[in-house]
């Protein structure tokens, strides 16, 4: 009994708290003027936020400045590349900040569907290629040219890669030609695929925190070369056409020209945010301090993108004048 | 991801079925002769035609079924906007869930209309999870709840966790809508069971990356295919459980009412559901449980929440951060968890304590209610009551002592890892995948259709032989191949691991109760969590998906086994001990046999959920099926390949469970 005095006995305390002016803030009191519902002409700006750190950087700063400068109700989402171009149709997405290369998607949704169209260039060069951890490359230098794989690929071998050495790959959304240059190089390895970017960092960071022996697939620009400064192994130069064939590639991959793709429906809208998408151009060493301070100083997207922008403003005013 | 717990009581209606003639020991014998026998002819025929029509398909190549799902897919996209389907079927179900989602999230989670805040603050949220908890319940599972929500909101992640729980209350809500009509309806009838457990089995062993890309062509991307997604996984628990709930009313029962001539009407709703309500709530628990497991991978189609969270920290590979979302994961399952089981025994505790303490309860109920009436008017009005105080700083401090371990234990385990992996695959995984991918398909499917067919009997072998059919038409088999090896090595470990805490568990109340809460959080923190220093002790590997997939099939199965061992009877095993018989003695030839049918649900329950982590697998090296999936959901031309290989797993898996029923319908016989 004595249990349930006191539990009323409680709750008429509580009551009394209330009744007797428990001051401090009411909600809605002292919301930052404007708001966000009243965000001019812009509106909302729908930005599709991929999954690896660099393309948060640029999603981030794109962001801030939208936000701050010119006044646009942002809403990121974050989505694979395929989902993100499927939203420009349904009127979901606006924008994508990063594209490597997926000519199949710009064939499916710029030429047959024409739901989307392109943006231009982000001014990031997106270079892919085969990576040692900088330890190897310094122990063996003659490691970084293609001729002299074989000549340790005993030195790969791993538990996964049946008697060869191991090429590692790593998400299966990555351009890759790998198999095939594996073959046509009459190299004797065997690609292994890690299935995510994250398996992929950890060999690497693993490998140059113990000295082991692994040689894979990797890109710029990227936040982990700021941490592990990766060196990228020569392949038979790019030829322009040289890799036409898929089954035939025995060449380099090209220089990426990553661009924007923005959709049909938001290039025609006038949204400043669409200006803003357009411009949008920066380095691969602007990508990636911000995308260290996501990254390594684990600072916020948010906060990132004004640590870059306050230092950058000269920059950003060429986005948005 | 989780393949729920109650999948063997499905086989219920079956085992009814008269059970075969009681086997003879000769008979068990010959029985492991065969089985002998076909894995020696299996061998000799390897050695001879190894290498030949074995089925191989590289990475980026696809077969002609690949091709056409891939053009059934496209053109589905291609006339969203104009397809009658899509404008007032598709469209409508997606508008009725979206606003359902989004009044949930006004209510708790995110600022709604011209609010900065959401319409409940943190305090009235965790005054009326108290509340309700006491209310449908008990007090202790109501201080838990209290405990449980504050501690979510020092940890920092308040918004987020409620995000996280507005979907899963959404996504549950719709579920059972759906589910416990359905379920009642195959609890009535028997050919309404039969119909739906197939389809039963399909929703829950489907991975969940194979219809995630559809979903958001049909459902737009946001909280309506989220929740949809989280409902096609979460619903069959319940279904299952709600008709197991009505089928096990005494019959004497429903036959009383019928003599006193109630209608069908009313011998539903004034016997069989008051008398199942019980069980019914089981199932709700379990869907709870089903939906929370979705919560990382329907982040992967921006849902909001605690998903998001791990998967973005698993992008920077910060382990901390991860490790906190997840933890608050587990908090809110382990609440959920606590309060639906209390509250599914509460009628019969209230029953027990007698009727004047009836009378009270309702005036506490109402002063109760008027207290987080009061708690939730406070949390609407004013700031302090509405945005959790404090920094969060507990969360960081769990990241950074999360981070530490990890680290500790990257530096100083890897060199021991390395051997026990290599020892693992080269020993026991090589070989048998060898074997298996190495024959010629033909030799491998006559080799596992006579080895069910010995297990399982002659229904087993018709089962094995159309999943091996249907396996090589889906142009996967090379990988299903692969798959299998993998999956059967985790699943012998995972016994082995069954076998010694369960018997462990089984014999010891105190063990069991040490142990079991770190079996449940292994259950529902996120896989994506541990991934990171998985990786770093195992590297890119198949070993490391064996390790994934042993964390979370593992509790099922020593669960499982502990309840078996402790089952036996007592008097049994102080028979044994009177005669001599030292510990040893009495787990190896009293507890394990007599536990022979816990041994053989948990091989079934062990398979099964070492299946559903096949996709994770993908993730960090085990390649096969699972980064076929993961392949399919991340490019549109694998799409159809993606597919196939989801279809592969499912048909592995349907062929594990009816071989392994099957025996077990035979031993415990």
């Amino acid at each position: 009994m004595a249990r349930h005095w006191r539990a009323g006995a409680a709750g008429l305390a509580v009551l009394g708290l209330t009744l007797t002016a428990c001051g401090g803030a009411k909600v809605g009191d002292s919301s930052e003027a404007g708001g966000s519902g009243s965000s001019g002409k812009c509106g909302t700006f729908n930005l599709a936020v991929n999954p690896w750190v660099g393309y948060e950087a640029d999603a981030a700063v794109v962001a801030y400045v939208a936000e701050h400068d010119l006044k646009c109700k942002v809403t990121k989402k974050d989505l694979k590349e395929e989902i993100a171009w499927q939203g420009f149709g349904t009127g979901e997405v606006d924008a994508v900040l990063e594209n490597w290369g997926h000519d199949d998607l710009k064939k499916k949704y710029i030429t047959q569907q024409k739901t989307a169209v392109e943006a231009g260039s982000t001014g990031n060069k997106g270079i892919i290629g085969w990576y040692v951890p900088p330890w190897l490359a310094k122990a063996h230098p003659d490691i970084t040219k293609w001729e002299n794989l074989n000549k340790y690929a005993a030195k790969f071998k791993t538990s996964e890669s049946g008697g060869k050495g191991q090429l590692l790959d790593g998400d299966p959304s990555y351009v890759t030609n790998d198999e095939a240059l594996v073959k046509n190089l009459k190299l004797d390895f065997k690609v292994v695929y890690a299935g995510s970017e994250t398996a992929l960092i950890q060999a690497y960071r693993n490998a140059e925190k113990k000295k082991q022996w692994v040689i894979g697939y990797f890109y710029e620009p990227q936040w982990f070369l700021s941490e592990v400064p990766l060196v990228k192994v020569e392949l038979p130069a790019y030829k322009s056409g040289c890799d036409a064939d898929p089954a035939k590639v025995a060449c380099d991959y090209p220089v990426y020209d990553l661009d924007k793709i923005v959709s049909a429906k938001f290039a025609k809208s006038g949204s400043p945010a669409y200006d803003l998408v357009k411009k949008f151009n920066w380095t691969n060493d602007d990508q990636n301090t911000v995308a260290k301070y996501i990254a390594v100083d684990k600072m916020t997207p948010d906060a990132a993108a004004k640590k870059w922008v306050d230092a950058n403003r000269d920059k950003v005013d060429a986005w948005i004048k | 991801m989780t393949v729920a717990m109650e999948k063997p009581e499905t086989s219920g209606d079956e085992q009814r079925t008269p059970a075969p003639p009681p086997v003879a020991p000769e008979r068990r014998i010959s029985r492991s002769m065969v089985i002998a026998g076909i894995v020696v002819v299996w061998l000799v025929l390897f050695a001879v035609l190894r290498g030949k029509q074995t089925l191989t398909l590289a990475a980026a190549d696809l077969t002609d079924l690949h091709r056409w799902l891939n053009d059934v897919n496209d053109s589905i996209g291609a006339d969203r906007n104009s397809n009658p389907l899509f404008l007032y079927f598709f469209n409508e179900i997606r508008l009725v869930i979206d606003n359902l989602v989004t009044f949930v999230q006004d209510l708790i989670s995110q600022p709604s209309g011209d609010r900065p805040l959401p319409q409940i603050g943190w305090l009235g949220v965790v005054g009326l999870a108290g509340y309700v908890s006491w209310a449908v319940a008990n007090w202790r599972v109501a201080l838990l709840a209290v405990a449980g929500f504050t501690f979510l909101g020092l940890q920092g992640l308040w918004q987020e966790s409620m995000d996280t729980l507005a979907l899963t209350l959404s996504a549950v809500l719709v579920a059972l809508l759906f589910a416990i009509p359905l379920g009642v309806w195959a609890g009535l009838s028997e050919r309404v069971n039969r119909i739906v457990t197939p389809f039963l089995d399909f929703m829950q062993t489907m991975p969940t990356f194979v219809y995630l890309a559809p979903l958001t062509l049909f459902f737009l991307i946001g909280g309506a295919s989220a929740t949809i997604a989280t409902v096609i996984y979460a619903a069959p628990p319940a279904i299952r459980i709600t008709a197991h709930a009505i089928r096990s009313v005494p019959a004497a029962s429903v036959e009383a009412a019928d003599s006193m001539g109630a209608t069908r009407r009313q011998s539903l709703l004034k016997v069989l559901l008051p008398m199942s309500r019980r069980t019914v709530v089981m199932g709700v628990n379990q869907t709870i449980m089903a939906a929370l497991a979705m919560v990382t991978i329907a982040a992967l189609i921006d849902a909001p929440g605690l998903g998001k969270t791990v998967v973005q920290a698993l992008q920077s590979l910060d382990v901390g951060t991860a490790f906190n979302a997840g933890l608050a994961i587990v908090v809110m399952a382990i609440v959920l968890d606590r309060v639906t089981t209390a509250a599914s025994g509460r009628a019969e505790a209230a029953r027990r304590s007698g009727n004047p303490l009836l009378k009270w309860r309702r005036h506490l109920l109402v002063a109760g209610g008027a207290v987080a009436a009061v708690l939730v008017y406070l949390s609407h009005t004013y700031v302090w009551a509405a945005e959790f105080p404090g920094d969060g700083s507990t969360g960081s401090n769990i990241a950074k002592a999360a981070d530490d371990v990890t680290t500790w234990a990257q530096d100083n385990l890897s060199g021991l890892t390395n051997a026990f992996r290599d020892a693992i695959t080269n020993g026991l995984l090589n070989p048998f995948q060898t074997l298996l991918t190495d024959s010629p398909w033909w030799l491998v499917g006559v080799a596992l259709i006579g080895i069910a067919v010995v297990l399982g009997g002659w229904r087993a072998g018709i089962t094995t032989a159309a999943c091996v059919g249907l396996l090589v038409a889906t142009g996967l088999w090379s990988d299903a191949m692969t798959t299998l090896a993998s999956t059967v090595v985790a699943t012998v470990l995972v016994m082995l691991l069954g076998v010694v805490f369960g018997v462990w568990m089984g014999r010891s109340a105190l063990v069991d109760r040490l142990v079991r809460p770190t079996l449940d959080a292994a259950q529902v923190m996120p896989p994506f969590v541990y991934l990171v220093p998985f990786l770093a002790l195992f590297g890119a590997t198949r070993f490391t998906a064996i390790v994934a997939a042993i964390v979370y099939a593992a509790p099922v199965a020593i669960k499982i086994i502990a309840d078996g061992v402790r089952t036996v009877p007592a008097t049994t095993v102080e028979a044994a001990t009177s005669t001599g018989c030292n510990t040893w003695q009495i787990i190896t030839k009293v507890q394990l046999p007599m536990a022979r049918g816990a041994l053989t649900l948990a091989t079934n329950q062990g398979l099964i959920y070492v299946l559903s982590m096949v996709v994770v697998g993908g993730l960090v090296g085990a390649g096969a099926l699972g980064y076929d999936v993961v392949a399919g959901f991340s490019q549109g031309q694998l799409y159809g390949k993606g597919l196939a290989a989801g279809l592969a797993i499912v048909l592995l898996g349907v062929m594990f469970d009816r071989i392994t029923q099957a025996a077990a319908r035979r031993t415990s016989a």
